[in-house]
């Protein structure tokens, strides 16, 4: 938290939160370097769609792969896991996470806290859009032939709403494949009562985490919704939703927001507060994690703020009100799957933009294209066409990669991003003469 | 006088402007943007200034004089012996070194030769450029100190031999740099008397009249009250971050001075070609680059002029005399070089390799376009690829087949846009 020096000076101190946060990733972590020991099984499974809740009312344990891969980009080894599945005959088009999980599991798998990860006792592949990943767990099948497999496919809302039918399909699906598969590989009988439990701790997280995102309403905003949006996210779209202490970190980190609206205090950047607000921005895509310190840089350098992002929604939406609930257990997880953002059509990402963008008063939209995403880079100029002419505002397009750095193109991206802001500087001072002149 | 700079400093060639508090234009400059950026940008500013002055001069002459003349003429002459004049001194300083160079070379040939040679060569440099520079020959947008030497100086030594023709264009690639990176000052009332010496006989009677004006018009206070770069290079400018800005708003900018109706912006210059939708208000509403590759830029031009032995001025005028467009497959530069040297193998007439390139340049940048939101209403073609005619030719061909009957505008101003954007931006400030 922030504390007040004598002179009057705030000093930054990492966050309470962030550091529970750290401790929690730690003991996980800590937790799957001793399954040999404990005995646990293990499930490899996806961050959208992913079934958490119901896993570990197996005791069994998740790992989640493309977060290894973002942070083995962080920690600057992608380069090297890339090379290596090159090396296998991966193409130089296929999506960078994939290849960089694959180098690092034939490189003996060790993850983000130098601590070996366990082999997966069963893939579970939730499908929620991105067609990359069935081919990826039927690669990982070939690099861990003992493992179980099991497929939950998720209907794409094609009409850009949920049918009555997907959600009898999917829970078709969990009652008939996936559960039974969990039940054999744990020898865990399924129970309702407990997976229930945790949806209902899952939901309380998750009305604080929309609590955070809604913050973004004050100006200034006290979040940054795209690169703190990282660190918001990482406990609720990973391995701790539908735990208490996933609650306890969503009520810190909620009171360390409440506390900076308070103070009209914006958000906490790798250099501190952030002083001034000059732009608030609205984001499609995720960030590249190469280079990703430098990548917020060229933002909070320039007072821009990320008020919203599409990247925050991957692993679950919950701004219209959907919430995980124990009423009816595998209803609740069918109805998660499918609002998931990549599985939501383009009118529906459009709508749910412009939403962000009127909601939280965005001055500009922002699209960070990913160079390897074959699944979602497409659209993305559709998108911003269509917001560009329902909103009338500026919009600007960079590509850089998830985890690929000779896709990051440094002067690139700070050209770009020149142009953008003024751009918006531009507006803004004409939107002041016309004031002043009336 | 109150007066606003702009400066864009591109990857080929480096433009200045001067605007008067109406936006008007009073003076242009341009240079070639060699490797000392600083050194660019000062001299097309102090270009921009001298054309300012004759602008200036040409005004006061027509007010003061009776209608007989035709002043207009009469000060291009004038501003072309002026510019001969620069040439000479810069001319003077590249021949010393070459001279010096000569001396102390020794690769067969006596040193004594080569220095015979060097010297022939550049007295016939200095009768080829004067003659131009007196005849209203040289086009001032693309032709710079260095394409005014190496071409004669080419042409004067290329009957020698081999090895020789070789150590001669070494000795001008050692020294022309250098000398192109001297920062020269000029004073513009001396060399303007000199000019005046050497206008035709029969003009010279009007000496009397512009000298009247001359001592005024020197006098004149033209330090701009503001500035503003723009450009590629616009980060390397010895300027503080105030006075920079994104080449995207400033071509934006002096699109929609000249047209206002301007919707979309259309710039293709060395390196990278922009497509730019703004709105009534010259606004960038949005923007998409070339990333990575630049093929399809001024530089596609000059390495293909390269391949085929060319000016790249020539290249558009001859594929204008195609009959039909060869197929260009590819995007790259160096594959497409390939694919030409194919064609030529094959027997194909170079009119239509050329004509294809050029229709392979123009759907490369439609490609952005389209990424950009496409043509919505009225285009502005800037950039120094705007005076190719082929490009043109073929830009007005898509745009019809792809958005139908919409106005597209050129202006002869087209490589100016970006600076005169930027001088607009610091007036407006």
């Amino acid at each position: 938290m922030l504390s007040r020096l004598e002179g009057g000076e705030m000093t930054v101190q990492k966050e309470n939160s962030m550091l529970k946060q750290k401790q929690m990733l730690a003991d996980h972590f800590m937790e799957l370097s001793q399954v040999r020991e404990t005995g646990k099984k293990v499930v490899y499974t996806f961050v959208p769609g992913n079934l958490t809740e119901l896993i570990y009312s197996f005791d069994m344990l998740p790992v989640y792969p493309e977060i290894n891969a973002l942070q083995s980009g962080m920690r600057k080894k992608s380069r090297d896991y890339i090379r290596e599945a090159e090396d296998m005959g991966y193409s130089e088009d296929i999506c960078s996470y994939v290849k960089c999980d694959i180098g690092m599991m034939v490189q003996g798998n060790i993850g983000p806290t130098g601590q070996q990860l366990p082999p997966p006792d069963l893939l579970l592949l939730s499908y929620t859009g991105c067609f990359v990943f069935m081919k990826w767990f039927e690669n990982l099948k070939h690099l861990y032939p003992d493992a179980e497999i099991a497929m939950l496919h998720i209907p794409y809302q094609e009409a850009g709403r949920i049918e009555p039918d997907h959600i009898e399909y999917i829970k078709e699906q969990l009652r008939t494949e996936v559960i039974p598969k969990l039940e054999k590989v744990s020898g865990v009988k399924f129970d309702e009562t407990k997976l229930g439990e945790k949806l209902d701790l899952s939901a309380k997280a998750e009305d604080l985490l929309i609590e955070i995102f809604d913050s973004a309403q004050n100006r200034p905003s006290p979040i940054d919704a795209y690169f703190g949006g990282v660190y918001y996210i990482g406990p609720i779209f990973t391995a701790f939703r539908g735990s208490p202490e996933c609650v306890d970190y969503y009520e810190e980190l909620a009171s360390e927001v409440r506390f900076r609206v308070e103070n009209k205090m914006g958000p906490i950047t790798p250099d501190g507060v952030l002083k001034e607000e000059n732009f608030r921005l609205v984001v499609e895509g995720p960030p590249n994690w190469t280079h990703f310190r430098g990548f917020w840089k060229l933002f909070y350098e320039m007072g821009a703020v990320f008020v919203g992002s599409t990247y925050t929604r991957v692993g679950g939406v919950y701004d219209d009100g959907f919430r995980h609930s124990s009423d009816d257990p595998l209803k609740s997880l069918a109805e998660y799957c499918l609002g998931c953002y990549t599985n939501r059509n383009l009118p529906q990402r459009i709508d749910l933009i412009e939403r962000f963008i009127t909601r939280y008063h965005a001055d500009g939209f922002l699209v960070n294209s990913i160079k390897s995403c074959n699944s979602f880079s497409a659209g993305q100029l559709v998108m911003m066409r269509e917001l560009e002419e329902r909103l009338q505002i500026p919009v600007g397009f960079i590509e850089t990669d998830l985890v690929d750095p000779r896709y990051y193109s440094y002067s690139n991206i700070k050209n770009r991003l020149d142009s953008f802001f003024q751009m918006l500087e531009q507006r803004q001072i004409m939107k002041r003469r016309m004031e002043a002149v009336v | 006088m109150k007066t606003y700079l702009g400066i864009d400093l591109g990857s080929t060639t480096s433009k200045a402007v001067l605007i008067d508090d109406k936006h008007n234009i009073i003076g242009r400059g341009i240079t070639n943007t060699r490797s000392n950026y600083e050194v660019a940008a000062e001299i097309a500013r102090m270009e921009a200034e001298f054309n300012s002055r004759f602008t200036i001069l040409l005004r006061r002459m027509k007010e003061s004089s009776s209608g007989e003349v035709d002043w207009n003429h009469l000060v291009a002459l004038l501003e072309g012996r002026f510019h001969y004049l620069q040439f000479e001194e810069r001319f003077a300083e590249l021949k010393n070194a070459m001279l010096e160079q000569a001396n102390h070379a020794s690769n067969g040939v006596p040193a004594a030769e080569i220095v015979e040679i060097i010297r022939s060569a550049c007295n016939d440099v200095e009768t080829t450029v004067k003659d131009k520079f007196f005849n209203n020959k040289v086009s001032s947008t693309s032709e710079f100190f260095r394409d005014l030497f190496s071409e004669p100086y080419m042409h004067a030594i290329q009957h020698h031999e081999r090895d020789l023709f070789d150590h001669l264009v070494a000795i001008y690639d050692r020294c022309i740099t250098p000398v192109e990176n001297q920062l020269i000052e000029f004073n513009f009332i001396d060399l303007t008397e000199q000019a005046l010496d050497f206008m035709p006989e029969e003009l010279r009677s009007l000496r009397k009249e512009v000298a009247v004006h001359l001592s005024e018009v020197a006098a004149i206070n033209l330090d701009p009250a503001d500035f503003i770069g723009t450009g590629y290079g616009r980060q390397l400018l010895p300027f503080d971050q105030k006075h920079i800005k994104s080449e995207i708003l400033c071509h934006a900018m002096g699109a929609h001075t000249y047209f206002p109706g301007t919707r979309t912006v259309l710039d293709i210059g060395g390196q990278d070609t922009k497509a730019i939708q703004v709105d009534e208000h010259g606004l960038v509403t949005s923007f998409q680059m070339n990333d990575r590759c630049a093929a399809g830029c001024g530089r596609y031009l000059g390495y293909i002029s390269d391949e085929m032995s060319m000016s790249v001025g020539e290249l558009g005028p001859l594929a204008l005399k195609a009959e039909y467009e060869s197929n260009i497959c590819s995007t790259c530069t160096v594959f497409a070089g390939a694919e030409l040297r194919e064609y030529l193998n094959l027997g194909e007439k170079k009119e239509n390799i050329l004509a294809g390139l050029h229709k392979a340049i123009v759907q490369r940048a439609f490609g952005l376009l389209a990424r950009s939101g496409g043509v919505r209403n009225e285009m502005t073609f800037t950039g120094g690829v705007a005076r190719n005619p082929a490009v043109v030719k073929y830009v007005k061909q898509l745009v019809i087949q792809n958005y139908g009957d919409i106005t597209i505008n050129l202006h002869p101003d087209s490589i100016f846009m970006g600076a005169l954007g930027a001088a607009i931006f610091s007036e407006a400030r």
